[in-house]
């Protein structure tokens, strides 16, 4: 029983919210490593397309909620999201036309990209403040769990309660599916196969006719697509406020580098690896070891290995630590 | 700037003069990163909180028996887990590979981090007890806060070693993660360990090199003066202390200018520009790469934390929650690129203007925005959203300058010779 009630608390305090947080951090690291594969540089403004993205989606639920559009127990937020994905490709893809094309034009080097992507971000940020304001913004509705502690209690009878959020549940099927239908288009579709043929080799992908325009422009329609839902899924899970966005930019990153730039399954692995030891070594394990460990040896304190404030210095310490030994990333990706 | 100085006050355009000349110097230290060694360096806010750390843990005096509650457990704590560290660099090192030296350094770690944590806990609790409304810290060494000036360039360059140590033989983006991250780090630390330097609670009331107004206001000789000049005492007050202040940072701007225009002009400039244009041919010259570029980093941090220590005595108060990387890393970047990579004047001069866009933009954008809701009603939500956020217009038209020079004078206002 004891036991039991440890693996409850567990994973109502780790597991759960780590999976939750992994799906989101994966969904982002994979725009960056698209990018990076394709387009060839780290895109700082890759958090405030995520929040510009999700503030276009916050506009559209608020919209739908004040002409009271719901889809029942599921947030209105899924309704707008699309208009947000569309919002974001067209910023994206004029961002592209307008800036980023008369580098690639140039061939630039890759460092002069970005700094570029500094300017974007720079801007990005100033829209999305200009629009929303820089404050917390809530835009969730619906039913809020799908197991609430009082159901899972008188469920089973454990001391410990087990709460799944509605919006943990969307994050992780939303994350599934949507790494499913994009690996099944790099794969299998002839698209994505030109896609991974000029990641991998650009002037030969050239040679054998692909277009290297059409391949450009995907990329970007993906990583919209790809950063929208991210950014939606994790305002859902906790809010919205622009500066949050920005500084998700580190672990995104770090999960990217982490399982290999460039390599999309890298990128999920490593989105999980960083949410599950953040998560593990900023929570206070002292509920679970009040259940495992015998009488005598209950701890006094939390039992909280680094204070919560702390997660930017874990994520940045595994990043480091896999640079130093494995410099490629867990998946081995490229390195230029 | 002069046209600011006749529309508003000459006291806001000497406020706006030492922030820019602050500025001004962190584009510096930038420039001798990017434009002689080609570094990315997107840390710059850590090492310019670092050396505002300085000025706290120099000029204030010390608390009053928080050395003898827990400072020297603090020590001893840190201390341990700089052994531990060490022990663990040592096994890596010393024993052949194997599941046993695996085992050995985890051992090492884990031990370390358990008895650290025993000796470091109550230790921090004991400090922080003292007096936590007024102090609950340390406290630092009552010396004049100038030295805190070149001490803060110190520790900036101390934690620019670690990095570079680590992070510098890899590739340039990586490096520009790490920087961003160990600046998140280093603001995270300020502001959580409060037995520092109070954390997000504030250190207040640093000593200044300047007298304060106050005291000019009773002294009779500063009376006479100005009565004589014909300027009314209290605003000849608060100018004379920022023109101190001005003259000061002048100083040392110039020092630091000509230092590097000489550094830059020597066999060593050449030599650095020759590993930035081509790192493989300068390799091949028998010139020691990864060095060279450690050197630099550590030399332009170093800098930064400088700045970052002239900006605190300055403000007179510690606040690590304002540290924001927009503001003091990406802007930086954006002086540095808009004046002109790779020449110290340019630095020098986009500091200065970008300095003064950045505080100008905010009452231009309310002006403009005026203008455009100038048509409509009173109360009407449009015209409400927009005059407020008039203040965002900052960030807005950063990314558009950077952006404009990136394309059209790719090599900034005062491009390399």
């Amino acid at each position: 029983m004891d036991l039991l009630n440890a693996l409850v608390a567990l994973s109502n305090f780790v597991l759960i919210p780590a999976i939750a947080y992994g799906s989101q951090l994966a969904l982002g690291a994979l725009g960056v490593t698209l990018i990076y594969g394709i387009l060839r540089f780290s895109n700082f403004a890759h958090g405030d397309t995520m929040a510009f993205g999700t503030m276009v989606t916050v506009l559209f639920t608020w919209w739908f909620q004040s002409k009271g559009i719901t889809i029942g127990p599921l947030p209105t937020a899924l309704l707008a999201l699309p208009f947000g994905i569309m919002g974001c490709i067209i910023l994206i893809l004029a961002t592209d036309r307008i800036i980023y094309r008369f580098y690639r034009v140039q061939r630039a080097k890759p460092v002069i990209f970005v700094i570029v992507s500094l300017g974007v971000m720079f801007i990005m940020n100033g829209i999305v403040r200009f629009v929303i304001g820089p404050n917390d913004q809530r835009f969730l509705d619906g039913e809020r769990f799908i197991i609430s502690v009082r159901n899972f209690k008188a469920l089973t009878g454990l001391q410990e309660g087990l709460a799944i959020k509605t919006t943990q549940g969307l994050t992780v099927i939303t994350a599934i599916i949507v790494v499913g239908v994009l690996f099944y288009f790099l794969n299998h579709t002839r698209t994505g196969k030109s896609m991974r043929a000029y990641s991998d080799n650009e002037d030969l992908a050239l040679l054998s006719g692909i277009n290297p325009d059409k391949v450009v422009a995907i990329t970007w329609l993906i990583v919209a697509t790809l950063a929208t839902i991210a950014g939606v899924l994790y305002g859902l899970d906790k809010s919205f406020k622009p500066f949050t966005y920005f500084q998700l930019l580190l672990p995104i990153f770090a999960a990217a580098i982490v399982g290999g730039l460039g390599n999309p399954i890298g990128a999920i692995a490593g989105g999980f690896t960083i949410a599950f030891s953040e998560v593990t070594i900023t929570y206070a394990w002292k509920k679970v070891a009040i259940y495992v460990l015998p009488e005598g040896l209950k701890p006094d304190g939390l039992v909280q290995l680094l204070s919560t404030d702390y997660k930017f210095a874990v994520s940045f310490a595994i990043l480091l630590i896999v640079l130093l030994f494995k410099p490629t990333g867990l998946f081995s990706g490229k390195s230029v | 700037m002069l046209a600011t100085g006749i529309f508003t006050s000459w006291n806001s355009v000497l406020f706006i003069i030492n922030f820019g000349l602050i500025s001004a110097v962190m584009a510096l230290g930038v420039n001798l990163q990017w434009g002689f060694a080609g570094l990315f360096n997107v840390g710059i806010m850590g090492f310019v909180a670092l050396g505002g750390l300085a000025t706290v843990l120099v000029a204030m005096p010390p608390t009053q028996g928080a050395w003898t509650a827990g400072g020297l457990g603090i020590l001893t704590a840190l201390l341990m887990g700089a052994a531990t560290v060490a022990f663990a660099v040592l096994a890596y090192t010393r024993l052949t590979l194997g599941k046993l030296r695996t085992l050995i350094i985890m051992g090492i770690l884990i031990s370390g981090f358990v008895f650290y944590r025993v000796v470091f806990d109550p230790a921090v609790d004991a400090v922080e007890a003292i007096n936590p409304s007024l102090e609950g810290y340390l406290g630092g060494l009552n010396l004049p806060v100038l030295i805190a000036w070149p001490i803060g360039g110190i520790f900036a360059a101390g934690a620019a070693w670690l990095i570079g140590k680590t992070a510098l033989g890899l590739r340039s983006d990586y490096l520009a993660i790490a920087t961003l991250g160990i600046a998140e780090i280093i603001i995270a630390i300020i502001k959580n360990e409060d037995w520092l330097a109070r954390g997000v609670k504030n250190v207040s009331g640093l000593p200044r090199p300047a007298p304060y107004e106050v005291d000019l206001q009773n002294d009779l000789g500063f009376i006479q003066m100005t009565d004589r000049l014909g300027i009314d005492p209290i605003l000849a007050s608060t100018l004379f202390v920022k023109l101190i202040y001005a003259v000061l940072f002048i100083a040392v701007l110039a020092i630091l200018f000509v230092l590097l225009q000489r550094a830059v002009n020597s066999p060593w400039g050449r030599m650095m520009r020759a590993i930035r244009d081509n790192e493989v041919a300068a390799e091949a010259m028998g010139k020691d790469v990864t060095a060279r570029h450690l050197q630099v980093f550590v030399l332009g941090s170093a800098i930064c934390g400088i700045a970052g220590a002239m900006m605190t005595t300055l403000d007179g108060q510690l606040t690590p929650g304002t540290y924001q990387p927009l503001r003091f890393t990406f802007l930086i970047w954006v002086m540095v690129i808009v004046g002109g990579s790779g020449n110290n004047l340019g630095a020098v001069l986009g500091g200065l203007l970008i300095w003064w866009l950045w505080v100008m933009v905010e009452p231009l954008g309310l002006g403009v925005m005026k203008f455009i809701t100038s048509g409509m009603t009173e109360g009407y939500w449009l015209k409400k959203h927009l005059m407020e956020s008039a203040a965002h217009m900052r960030l807005f038209t950063m990314g558009l300058v950077l952006l404009l020079v990136l394309r059209f004078s790719p090599n900034g206002l005062i491009p390399e010779k």
